[in-house]
């Protein structure tokens, strides 16, 4: 239901700053909740990393569309289609040189217009050059 | 909202019996289907976090309230995997007057793998499957399956279930 595109290699200088852009693709006529649902009850889209040489600083979502679907009385807070998640990280200073893959979980809800599934996480591989 | 005022119910002779199962309810007492033989169940699989579920457990509450005298009983089975920590809360803040379980993957593999969710299982009172939803449909839906198998005469006794009016539920 939704796929992530395998990202690029990212090019990490030790003690610096690197970027990554996550693109994902989410089967027509479904929603995943945004980051920031309107309703208590909601999962959020949640990316997170595992520890290794680059950390996480920031997680950046785009802009949640806000929806009006039949089961709620007020918008529901969504992403569509296709859209992008960024992480901004910080490189350790003693990384070691050479290549890794860092992992990361993207945990999401989807729903259609009348159903929604069961939460489910999608496993992200970052590959990444330490120089 | 999608679904028709149509009744989804299957001729007696196309129904399968509802696979039983045992689980256990808020208050750790075990709860068999097979129990609830003789009524007619709605067997509602929901969680917490599921926006179509939460427009469909008010008419359930309604629906057990208004039939539970006449051989009807809703039995909810949450799927929350985060258990009766998000369950419990969430029962006694909405008022749900009807059992609810926690359900579990071999429960959910006996009902065809419930990935979706709301996804609903209308039981006759001889304990097999008259009518499937998935997804949210109306309420229409739900009242013109219940009328139908009230209507019905039981298999056991030839007869209405005691008590049952001709025309049980909602408006035509």
């Amino acid at each position: 239901m939704l796929t992530a595109e395998p990202p690029h290699t990212l090019i990490a200088k030790r003690n610096g700053r690197a970027e990554a852009r996550i693109r994902l693709r989410l089967r027509q006529g479904y929603h995943v909740n945004s980051n920031t649902p309107n309703q208590d009850f909601l999962i959020p889209l949640r990316l997170s990393w595992e520890t290794g040489p680059l950390a996480p600083l920031e997680v950046i979502f785009p802009k949640p569309e806000q929806h009006d679907y039949a089961f709620s009385s007020k918008p529901v807070s969504v992403f569509t289609g296709d859209f992008q998640v960024v992480t901004r990280f910080q490189v350790a200073a003693d990384a070691p040189a050479g290549p890794g893959i860092l992992v990361g979980k993207l945990r999401y809800q989807a729903c259609s217009q009348d159903t929604c599934y069961r939460p489910a996480t999608l496993e992200i591989r970052l590959p990444y050059e330490v120089r | 909202m999608p679904g028709g005022r149509e009744s989804r119910v299957k001729p007696a002779s196309a129904r399968r019996a509802a696979p039983d199962f045992e689980l256990k309810d808020g208050d750790g007492k075990t709860v068999r289907l097979s129990s609830y033989r003789g009524k007619v169940v709605l067997l509602n699989f929901w969680a917490t976090w599921c926006g179509p579920c939460m427009v469909e457990i008010p008419w359930f509450i309604d629906f057990e309230r208004r039939y539970r005298e006449q051989g009807f009983a809703v039995l909810g089975v949450s799927m929350d995997e985060d258990g009766w920590r998000a369950v419990k809360p969430f029962v006694s803040e909405v008022g749900i007057n009807y059992r609810v379980v926690l359900g579990d993957a071999t429960v959910a593999q006996l009902y065809g793998g419930v990935s979706a969710l709301p996804t609903t299982f209308i039981i006759d009172r001889e304990g097999r499957v008259a009518a499937v939803h998935q997804g949210l449909v109306s309420r229409s839906n739900y009242e013109n399956d219940l009328r139908e198998l009230f209507e019905s005469p039981s298999r056991s006794t030839g007869a209405r279930a005691p008590g049952v009016p001709a025309v049980a539920v909602g408006a035509r």
